[in-house]
C-alpha cells in the first residue's frame, strides 16, 4: 500500500484526471449530488427530531394526564350523566397498585376549565390570571424553570398551607415595575395576601399553561377555594422503561373501580398520553431518518455508478496511452491501481465537497427557521454517519473502479499500441 | 546481445492459422545498428514485437543479454521491458497531457526513480536530443520531428540495453527523417544497440547492417557501409 503515499502516484492521478476537466467535473457532480442529498436529508431529519425534543423538553417523555368527566353508562345503580370527581385518596391507591408509576402529581386549577380566573391585585394594579394548586412533585413531571433568587413550592409550604405563590413572567410584568424584585413582595389572590417566592420562566410546548400562571401550594388552594379532597387532574410519569400506554389503561381501570364507573364506560375518565404522542413523533422522526438514509445511499450509488461508467469510457479512450505505459514498463498492477485510485479519488473529492455543501445548506435552513414556530433545531448529521458515508463511497469507488481497471489490463499492450 | 534461434510464430485467424515467422535465426551484437526490412506482411513487425516482449513466440528461443525470455507473465514482461528495452514508435505515442519532460521521465517513474532525479535525467536526455528548451511544452505544441526526438529521449531515459524503433521515420518528411536518423546514429556511436524496422531503403542504408525478411524468413543479412545522415541535414 506504500504507493498510496507516494507523491508520484498522485501526480499520475492528477495528470490523468486533469486532462479532461469538464468530464471530470460533471462526473464529480453526480456523486456530490448524492452525498449532498444524503447529508441534507439526514440533517433535516435530525433537525426535526431535535425540534420535537425541544418542544417536549420540559415535560417527562413518558407522562400522561388523566381527569374525570361524566359517565355515559349506568352502573351499580348510578344513572348516566353523573359527574365523577377525582379525590386526593386516589393518589396512594394508584401508586400502590401500579408499580410503574414514578411520580404522580394531583393538580387543581382555577380559571382554565370553566370558572373565571382569580383576580390578582397588587397596589393599584390588577389582573385576572389562572391559579394552580400544586405539589412540589409536579416539577418532576413538567419542569418549571425558576428565575434566580426564587424557588418553586416546597414540602413545608404544603404542610403549613402557606400563602406563597410562584408567578409567571407576564404576571410580574403586569403587577411589578421593571426594576422591582417581586420576590418577598405580596400580591392579593382573590383578596388573600400571598408572598411571591419565585418567578417561573415559560417554555412554550403546547398544553394549556401560559406565562401568566400563578402556582400556589395544593393545600392552600383547597383552603382558598374550598375544594376539600377534590383533584382537578393527575399528572403521572411512568418509569423510563415502562410502557406508558399500559400504565394509562391501568390508571383508568383503577379510577373507574374507585369511582364506581362501568369498566366499559370510555367517557367517564379522560386522559392524554404524552408518551404515546411522543413515541409516535419519535417514530416519525426515525422513519424520516431511515428514509433519508435509503434515499441518500441510493443517490450516492447512482453517482458512483456514473463514475464507473465515465472511467470505462475514459479507459477506452486511453487504450493507447495505457498501452504506451505498459510498453514503458508499467505492470498490470500499476495500471490497475492507477484507475482504481482515480475512481476512489474522484469519489472522495465529490464526497467531501458534498458534505461541505450539505452542511452549508443545513446551517442556512437552520438560520431561516430560527425564531419560527416550527419544530426544527440544530440540524446535525452524526459524525459516524458522515464517516460511514465516506467509507461506503471509498468501498463503492474501489469496487466500481475495478471494472474499468480490469478492462484496462485485459487489453494486451500490443493490441493497445496497434489501435489507431 | 540478442540471440534468436529457430523462431516460429503463427496467428490464429478463425479456423485458419497464419504462419508469420517460419524459423528465424538471428543474433545482434552489442553496439550494432540493424535495419530490419521487408514488405508489409513479411513479418518484420511481428519480429520486433517479439523482440520487444509485446508478443510471445510459439517455438524457438530468445535470449536477451544472457537472459532467456520465455514464459513471462505480464508483470515480469513489463519489468523486463522497463529494464532492457526502449521503444520508438511510428506514431510517437507520446502521452498528450504530459509535457515533453514528463513524457521522458515516465519510464523512470516505473523504475521507481525519485521525482527530482527523474526530472534531472529527463532534462539531460532532452538536452541530448536538442529539445532542452521545449521541456515544458505539450506534445501538441511540437512538430513531428520534435515529437519523435522526445520519444527517442524517452526510450533512452531508461538506459535500455536495446533500442527498438518501429518505422521511426514513417510519419516524417525526408528532411526530418534524416534529422531523426542523425540522432539515432549518434546514439549508436555512443555504443547503444539499436534495431530499426523500416521499409525505406535510404533509411536502411544509414544503418550498419540490413536484414531482409520475406514471407517469414530471412532472405538476406548483410553488413553495409553506413551512410551518415549528417550529410543531408
Amino acid at each position: 500500500m506504500g504507493f498510496l503515499f507516494d507523491s508520484n502516484t498522485w501526480q499520475e492521478i492528477f495528470g490523468s484526471i486533469g486532462k479532461n476537466r469538464t468530464r471530470t467535473i460533471i462526473t464529480v457532480i453526480g456523486v456530490l449530488w448524492g452525498i449532498f442529498i444524503y447529508i441534507v436529508l439526514s440533517g433535516a431529519a435530525k433537525g426535526l427530531d431535535n425540534g420535537f425534543e425541544k418542544q417536549f423538553q420540559n415535560v417527562a417523555m413518558n407522562s400522561m394526564f388523566t381527569w374525570a368527566q361524566s359517565t355515559s353508562m349506568p352502573y351499580k345503580g348510578f344513572k348516566t350523566g353523573r359527574q365523577i370527581q377525582l379525590k386526593l385518596n386516589d393518589v396512594s391507591i394508584l401508586k400502590n397498585r401500579i408499580p410503574e408509576i414514578q411520580y404522580i402529581a394531583p393538580r387543581n386549577v382555577k380559571g382554565v376549565f370553566g370558572g373565571g380566573p382569580a383576580q390578582i391585585i397588587r397596589g393599584g394594579k390588577s389582573g385576572n390570571f389562572a391559579v394552580y394548586g400544586d405539589y412540589p412533585i409536579s416539577t418532576k413531571i413538567a419542569t418549571k424553570k425558576i428565575y434566580d433568587d426564587g424557588r418553586f413550592i416546597n414540602d413545608e409550604d404544603i404542610d403549613g398551607a402557606r400563602k406563597v405563590c410562584v408567578i409567571g413572567e407576564r404576571t410580574q410584568k403586569e403587577l411589578f415595575e421593571i426594576d422591582e424584585n417581586p420576590i418577598g413582595n405580596y400580591i392579593r389572590i382573590d383578596n388573600v395576601f400571598f408572598q411571591v417566592v419565585g418567578v417561573h420562566k415559560f417554555t412554550p410546548g403546547g398544553g394549556f399553561e401560559s406565562d401568566s400562571d400563578i402556582y400556589i401550594p395544593f393545600t392552600t388552594f383547597r383552603k382558598l377555594y374550598n375544594t376539600g379532597e377534590n383533584v382537578g387532574w393527575f399528572a403521572i410519569a411512568a418509569y423510563d422503561d415502562a410502557d406508558v400506554i399500559k400504565v394509562e389503561e391501568n390508571v383508568k381501570a383503577i379510577l373507574k373501580g374507585i369511582h364506581n364507573v362501568n369498566p366499559k364506560d370510555d367517557r367517564a375518565i379522560g386522559s392524554f398520553n404524552l408518551g404515546e404522542i411522543f413515541n409516535r413523533i419519535v417514530g416519525f422522526a426515525k422513519g424520516l431518518t431511515f428514509m433519508s438514509l435509503v434515499v441518500g445511499i441510493a443517490t450516492i450509488l447512482a453517482g458512483v455508478i456514473g463514475i464507473g461508467n465515465i472511467l470505462l469510457i475514459s479507459v477506452k479512450e486511453r487504450t493507447k496511452e495505457l498501452g504506451v505505459r505498459r510498453a514503458l514498463g508499467a505492470t498490470p498492477r500499476e495500471v490497475r491501481s492507477l484507475i482504481i485510485l482515480e475512481s476512489v479519488f474522484l469519489t472522495m473529492i465529490a464526497g467531501v465537497m458534498g458534505i461541505i455543501l450539505g452542511a452549508g445548506v443545513l446551517s442556512l435552513i437552520n438560520k431561516w427557521t430560527q425564531g419560527m414556530d416550527f419544530p426544527y433545531a440544530n440540524p446535525t448529521v452524526p459524525i459516524p454517519y458522515v464517516l460511514g458515508a465516506l467509507a461506503i463511497m471509498v468501498v463503492l469507488g474501489t469496487l466500481i473502479g475495478l471494472i474499468p481497471a480490469q478492462r484496462a489490463v485485459s487489453i494486451k499492450p500490443i493490441d493497445a499500441l496497434r489501435e489507431e | 546481445m540478442i540471440e534468436i534461434k529457430d523462431l516460429h510464430k503463427s496467428y490464429k485467424m478463425g479456423s485458419n492459422s497464419l504462419h508469420v515467422l517460419k524459423g528465424i535465426n538471428f543474433s545482434v551484437e552489442e553496439g550494432e545498428l540493424v535495419a530490419i526490412m521487408g514488405s508489409s506482411g513479411s513479418g518484420k513487425s511481428t519480429l520486433l514485437n517479439i523482440l520487444g516482449m509485446l508478443d510471445v513466440l510459439d517455438e524457438g528461443s530468445y535470449t536477451l543479454d544472457g537472459v532467456p525470455i520465455k514464459n513471462l507473465n505480464e508483470t515480469k514482461a513489463a519489468q523486463y521491458r522497463n529494464k532492457f528495452l526502449g521503444f520508438v514508435f511510428q506514431s510517437f505515442n507520446l502521452i498528450n497531457y504530459k509535457s515533453a519532460m514528463e513524457n521522458v521521465a515516465l519510464p523512470l517513474y516505473y523504475q521507481k526513480v525519485g521525482r527530482k532525479e527523474r526530472q534531472e535525467k529527463a532534462l539531460k536526455y532532452l538536452e541530448q536530443v536538442g529539445l532542452r528548451e521545449w521541456a515544458d511544452h505539450l506534445p501538441s505544441e511540437l512538430s513531428g520531428g520534435q515529437k519523435q526526438r522526445v520519444a527517442i529521449a524517452r526510450a533512452m531515459a531508461a538506459e535500455p540495453k536495446v533500442l527498438l524503433a518501429d518505422e521511426p521515420t514513417g510519419a516524417l518528411d525526408s528532411t526530418t527523417s534524416y534529422e531523426v536518423m542523425d540522432l539515432i546514429q549518434k546514439i549508436n556511436d555512443a555504443g547503444n544497440t539499436i534495431l530499426i524496422v523500416t521499409h525505406e531503403p535510404d533509411i536502411a542504408d544509414m544503418c550498419k547492417r540490413i536484414v531482409h525478411l520475406k514471407d517469414g524468413v530471412i532472405v538476406e543479412d548483410k553488413k553495409i557501409t553506413q551512410v551518415r545522415a549528417s550529410q543531408y541535414v
